[in-house]
Formats: structure tokens, sequence, C-alpha cells
């Protein structure tokens, strides 16, 4: 057991069983997690990227210590998940995206305070940390308003303050700037880092669906998908991965019906991975090929199929690409619309 | 910014005290920011015993049941806190996503259903109190209390095996889940019946005032009355020194109860990931 670890999972594994009505041949459990591995170093702040449904909400609930592992082993600060969990909850904090907590007839510092005597602080620390979290958030001017006269951004920034308050080793963060506008969402994550920053020894643990996010922020982070871990590494280094294929964005006239299989886009020899976006009018690929000379290929191939190019562009790779390549699809928040786009095209 | 020093935080029975509190001040402070509460559990309890006691008069009952009928009405409000702001509390929690934050915070879950206990028995002492007071005044009731301090014992013993089966019905609820409103609506006016809120349990019948003396609240009352209107011979089921031993067995029991239940619903809900799910 490596003692600067902050966290730790060895091979763990969650099992649902769904309950609720059930017609012949469903299934009777589902497959959340599978055999993960994670280390995470103190002092890190570590992301968990992946789409709906991969299992990162359990993972943190898991090493939050509300959810016991079907397989494997969870430590935080070398203390286990399952045993030693009075000990891990005085720790830790827990802060997620869309949190409804709190009673809405308490003021923020009410709220707050509630909170703070949870974890046993006192009453003069749990008021200065009140005030001196609220004013970094920048709602200090808020602290009288009761809860439930906020905006969803302000309870966001309650809720994250509250994770703070405790002054918690590990911090586990799930999607935190979830429905909150562009200037919110980055006054949290520049919360997070400030923190990060002045409190070297602490560790944070996020998800997110957003890449840009995640490269922002994080010092590494693990790409997970159907409850397996595919990568985890710096966010350079997973870029890096994509160093040598070749990354187009191409704008092209309609595709017209899919074609069978082996005449696909994807079915052009070198072609790695393939979106594909129907857009009023014109068709939005977006290509990791082998190589750069695969593209006259795929030129050729348009041209077979009655497409014109209207525009191509050459750029660098983004964890979006490193998703694609790693998960062979997009990580979009809006994933029915994308599949459906997909297939029309195809 | 802020300091860089390691916050001290309290551990053990202290967390424990911090908790209880922590917990009832939304009780405690929400009754005076909602005045629609004030109304219902206050007015209607007052209407309820009224209405008893002009039944009371119309048919010519014994003077004397106006009195306990007030007691009985004053008393009410505590069942009812019990049943829809005790029981059905962690469930409310869990839906409005508390739940699980006060499963990951150290503070013991037991400190918090403690908490909503505290918090719920102050609020509903002042509503019993103008309860109490209004009807006495209206109605000229007139009490004959025959020992202060014995009748403070079981008023307290009374309220720990109340709010103890409250406690233990919370984790009930929750498990329950939706069906458990069925549970507070059937379980609310047979009470009100079977223990004697508006007459001597004693009247019941001997089984039926056994039964009903599971209910805390009817040994209680019946054991109140005694106390308050010494020497009517229509109370007391069962003389008040035993009253007194049952309640506090009851509330031995209920508590030991609440507090099994609540690591049992712990362990439950870790292992099946109720504790995590959202119903909305
Ligand atoms: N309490 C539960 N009971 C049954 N199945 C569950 C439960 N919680 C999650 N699941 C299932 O487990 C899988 C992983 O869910 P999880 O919430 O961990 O994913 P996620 O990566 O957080 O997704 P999202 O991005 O949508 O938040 C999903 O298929 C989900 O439906
Ligand atoms: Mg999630």
């Amino acid at each position: 057991m490596d003692t600067n670890l902050a966290i730790e999972t060895n091979d763990l594994g969650r099992v649902y069983r769904l309950r609720g009505p059930k017609r012949k041949g469903d299934a009777k459990q589902l497959v959340a997690l599978d055999g993960v591995n994670l280390e995470i170093r103190r002092g890190e702040l570590f992301g968990l990227l992946g789409p709906n449904g991969a299992g990162k909400t359990t993972v943190i609930k898991i090493l939050a210590t509300l959810l016991l592992p079907s397989s494997g082993v969870g430590r935080v600060e070398g203390l286990d998940v399952t045993r030693d969990v009075q000990e891990i909850r005085r720790r830790i904090s827990m802060v997620s995206g869309g949190e409804t907590s709190g009673y809405g007839l308490l003021t923020v510092e009410e709220n707050l305070w509630m909170f703070a005597r949870f974890y046993g602080l006192d009453n003069v620390t749990a008021r200065k940390r009140i005030d001196a979290l609220l004013e970094v958030v920048g709602i200090a001017d808020r602290k009288r308003t009761k809860i439930s006269d906020l905006s969803t951004g302000l309870r966001q920034k309650m809720n994250f303050v509250r994770g703070f308050i405790s002054d918690p080793n590990v911090v586990f963060l799930d999607e935190p700037t979830l429905g909150l506008d562009v200037t919110a969402a980055r006054d949290v994550r520049g919360f997070v880092k400030q923190w990060m920053h002045d409190h070297p020894d602490r560790t944070v643990l996020l998800t997110t669906h957003y890449m840009a996010e995640a490269d922002e922020l994080c010092d590494r982070l693990a790409i997970i998908d159907r409850g397996k871990l595919l990568a985890c590494d710096t966010p350079e280094n997973l870029k890096h991965r994509l160093q040598r294929e070749a990354i187009f964005n191409l704008k092209v006239g309609p595709l017209g019906p899919k074609p069978s299989r082996d005449a696909m886009i994807e079915a052009v020899p070198g072609v790695r991975q393939a979106t594909i976006v129907e857009q009023n009018g014109h068709t939005e690929l977006n290509l990791i090929l082998a190589q750069e000379d695969v593209l006259s290929n795929v030129l050729a191939h348009l041209t077979r199929r009655g497409s014109s190019l209207i525009s191509l562009e050459k750029r660098e790779p983004t964890l979006e690409d490193v998703f694609v390549d790693l998960v062979g699809r997009r990580l979009d928040v809006d994933t029915s619309h994308h599949a459906e786009g997909e297939h029309a095209a195809g | 910014m802020l300091p860089a020093e390691r916050v001290q935080k309290a551990t053990g029975l202290r967390l424990f005290w911090y908790t209880i509190w922590a917990r009832a001040y939304p009780r405690i402070i929400g009754s005076t920011r909602e005045k629609s509460w004030l109304f219902f559990e206050t007015v209607l309890p007052l209407m309820g015993t009224a209405s008893y006691v002009f039944v009371y008069r119309a048919i010519g009952a014994p003077e004397a049941y106006t009195g306990f009928v007030v007691l009985g009405g004053a008393m009410t409000a505590f069942w009812l806190n019990v049943l829809w702001a005790m029981a059905s509390q962690l469930y409310w929690d869990k839906d409005g996503g508390n739940l699980e934050l006060y499963v990951v915070s150290p503070g013991p879950l037991m400190a918090i259903l403690l908490g909503m206990a505290v918090g719920g028995i102050l609020m509903t002492a002042t509503r019993a109190v103008i309860i109490l007071g209004v009807c006495s005044f209206l109605f000229n009731v007139s009490y004959q209390i025959a020992s202060l301090p014995l009748l403070v014992l079981i008023f307290v013993v009374t309220m720990a095996a109340l709010y103890g089966m409250g406690m233990m019905f919370a984790s009930i609820f929750l498990a329950a889940g939706r069906e458990a409103w069925h549970i507070s609506n059937l379980l609310q006016e047979p009470i009100y019946l079977a223990s004697g809120f508006y007459f001597p349990v004693k009247a019941m019948g001997f089984w039926i005032a056994t039964f009903a003396s599971v209910i805390p609240l009817t040994l209680g009352l019946d054991a109140m009355r005694q106390l308050i209107f010494a020497g009517d011979p229509t109370l007391g089921f069962l003389s008040v020194e035993v009253e007194l031993i049952i309640l506090l067995v009851l509330s031995v029991v209920f508590i030991y109860g609440a507090i099994k239940m609540l690591a049992k619903l712990e362990e439950i809900g870790r292992r099946e990931g109720r504790l995590i799910e959202r119903r909305r």
C-alpha cells in the first residue's frame, strides 16, 4: 500500500441488481463497473471522463462510502471503503452537479452552517470559513438569501462552498459544472484550480462530460466507457497518442442514402474513425486517419458517392479525438441525436 | 483567502451534539418562516378539539370530559408531528438529495434523526401550549395537578417513547417508499380513536386499550390525565407507576429499534445502491 496514493482501486467492480417491472428475457443485473484500476496521487486533480452511463458516478459513490463495491478493493488515503467508513467520511467531501440539497427555508449561511456542524466545526470556525469561501466564489452578498430563491448557478456555487467548508483531504466532484452557464462554470473551475494551488497536499477527483473542462483542469485523467477504464494519462500524453494520425474536419455536400457496410467511409483503408453529422444541406465529417495520405482515398470515395468538398481543415488532436479513437463514438451530451445523424449519413 | 492551517474538527460525543442541534435548527427556524405550518399544526387540532367539546356538551357527557379532550387535543399535535414530520422525513430527505450528504458526513445518522426529533418536540410543544391555553380559556377547564414532578417525568418519557417510535418509523418508511403514505393515512384516524385522544382509553375496554398501548401516547395521555384531573374514576387504565414503567420500556425498545434499523438501512442501502438512486 503506497501512502502517497490518495485514491487507489484494485479490480473494482459493481453490479446493480435491476428492480422494478421486467419483461421476460430482460437482464436481471447490470455491470456498471468492471475491473477498474486507478491510482491517484495526493495533490492530483484527477478527472474521470466518459459518456452517460459509463460508471463515473458509480466510482465516486463507492469511494465516498455510499455504495459497496461488488468486487475488488477501493482505498481512500489508504483506508478501505468497505471497512474504514467513519474514518474516510471525516476526510472527504462530495459535491454533485444539479444538486438540490439543503432546506429551502434556510439562508445560504444557515444551510452551510448546518453542514459545517455535521463535520464537527465549531461555531466560530464555521462562520469564518463560510464568510471566506462565499467571498472566494463571489456570492458573499447572498449570505442571507433563502436558498429557495437562488438561481441554479448560485445554488451550485453554494454547494461548492459546502464541499470545501470542512477542509477535506479528498474532494469528489461529480459533474460540478452541470447546467451552469459559461461564466459560472469558469468561476467554479477557477475556484478548484485556486484551491488545489493553495493546498498542494489535497486531492480532487472530478467527473465530467466536457472535454475542454477535463483538458483545462486535470493533471491526469482516465477515460471510462461501459464500466471499463480505456486509458489513463495526462491530457498531453493522451493527445500525443494521436500524433502519428492525421485529423481532418471536412464539410461536404449531401452524402445521399446510407450505403452498405463496406461502402461506408469507415471502410476506406486507413480511416480509423469517422463521425458524421448532417447539417442543413451539407455534411460534416470528422476523420481520424492513420496517415495524412489516406485523405486522397477519402476524397476519391466521396466523389464516387457524388458528394463534393466544400471545405477542409487539418487540426491538432483534441481530447475529443482521443475519446473517439478509444470509444468509437463521440462524447456528445446529446447522444441520441448524434446516433441518428450517423445513421442517416453513414 | 482561506487560512492555510488545518481546521479542528470535533469527533465522538461533541460531534454527536453538534449534529443534533444542526439538524434541529431548520425545524425550529423553519416554522417561524413558514406561517402556514402554524395554521395546519395549531388551528386544525384546535378545531378538532373544539368540535369534540361541543359534541360532548350536546350529548350531556360529564363535564370532566372537556378537560380530557383539551389535553388529548394538545397531545394530538405531537402525534401528527411524529407521523408527518418524523416518520416520512428521511424519505423526503432522500428525495431532495440530503440523505446522501447526511450519510457521507461524519455526523452520525442517529444524531440527525435525534435532531429532527428535538426540533420537532420543541416546535410542537409551542403548538401544544397554544392549544392547551386557548381551549382551557374558551371552555373554562380547571386542573387539579397531583404531582408536578411526576407529570413532567411522564411527559418526558412519553416524548422519548413517541419520538423513538418516530425514529424507528423513519427507517421503515424510507424502505417502504411511496407505500409509506398509505401507512401514515391509515394510522392517523384509528389512532385518534384507539389511543384515547378524545376520551379515556379505559372506556375502550381492556383489550383495545392494551393494543393501543403500543402507541406511547395512549399510556402517556392516560397517566397525564390521572395526574392532572386527580381522582376522576373514569381514568386510570393502569396505575400511573405501572404506566411510567411501561413507557420507559417502550422508549428503550423504540430507541434501540431505531438505532438497529438505521444501521441496517445504511447497510442495505450501500449494498443495493438504494442510498444513491433517484426516484425522479
Ligand atoms: N442505483 C442504481 N440501480 C441500478 N442501476 C444503476 C444505479 N445507478 C446507476 N445505475 C446504472 O449503472 C450504470 C452506470 O451509471 P453511472 O451513474 O455510474 O454512470 P455515469 O458515468 O455517472 O453517467 P452519467 O454521465 O449519465 O452521469 C448506468 O447504466 C446506470 O443506469
Ligand atoms: Mg453520473
